[in-house]
C-alpha cells in the first residue's frame, strides 16, 4: 500500500491520532513527550503511531501534511498542528474546546 | 549539528522581510532554540500557515540539523 494511502487510513480510522517518536508510555523526545501528556491530561483516548518503526512513515507524514517535523496532531481527518501550536492551544483551552466540540471528551 | 542564531534570523529575514525575530538558546548549546515571530505576513493566516511560512524560510533545515527550535508567532 502506498504510504500516503496507509496515513490516510490510520488518521480516519482514529479520532484523534498522534504521530510521534515512541509510544505514548515510552516517548522517545521531548516534544512527543510533551503533546502526549497533554492528551493524557485531557483524559482523550487517542492512538500514538511511533514513526521511530517506520522510516517510510517517519518521511511520508512529512510531505503528507507538508510539516517538517514529529510529533503531529491529527483530530477527525485534521491536520491540527505540531507540539508549538498544540502546547499553545493546550494552555488556552482552545485543545480541550476542540476535544468537547467534536465530542471526544 | 548546530545553527547560530544570527544565521536563523538571516534564513527567517530573507523570506520574511518585516519579521521582528526574538530568539533564545535554552540551553546555551547552540542547538535548542525558542523563537517569538511577529510579522504583517501571517496577518489573517491559520496558525498552520504562519508555522510554515517559517518552516519553508529555514529551506529544509527544520527537522534536521535544527531539531529543537520552538516557535511562537504573532501577527503585527
Amino acid at each position: 500500500m502506498e504510504i500516503k494511502e496507509k496515513i490516510k487510513n490510520l488518521i480516519n480510522a482514529n479520532d484523534v491520532c498522534l504521530f510521534m517518536k515512541g509510544t505514548p508510555d515510552a516517548p522517545q523526545c521531548g516534544f512527543s513527550m510533551a503533546v502526549s501528556n497533554a492528551l493524557k491530561h485531557l483524559k482523550v483516548n487517542f492512538n500514538g503511531i511511533n514513526v521511530l518503526e517506520d522510516e517510510n512513515l517517519r518521511q511520508g507524514i512529512k510531505e503528507f501534511s507538508d510539516w517538517p517535523t514529529i510529533p503531529q496532531l491529527y483530530i477527525k481527518s485534521e491536520f491540527i498542528g505540531g507540539c508549538d501550536i498544540v502546547k499553545e492551544m493546550f494552555e488556552k483551552g482552545d485543545l480541550k474546546t476542540l476535544l468537547e466540540e467534536k465530542k471526544l471528551i | 549539528m548546530a545553527l547560530p542564531i544570527e544565521e536563523i534570523k538571516k534564513l527567517i529575514t530573507s523570506s520574511i522581510p518585516d519579521a521582528s525575530i526574538e530568539i533564545k538558546d535554552l540551553m546555551g548549546d547552540n542547538n535548542h532554540y525558542s523563537a517569538i515571530i511577529k510579522s504583517k505576513m501571517f496577518n489573517g493566516l491559520s496558525r498552520i500557515d504562519q508555522h510554515k511560512l517559517v518552516y519553508k524560510s529555514l529551506k529544509g533545515r527544520m527537522g534536521n540539523e535544527l531539531h529543537a527550535l520552538s516557535i511562537v508567532t504573532e501577527e503585527k
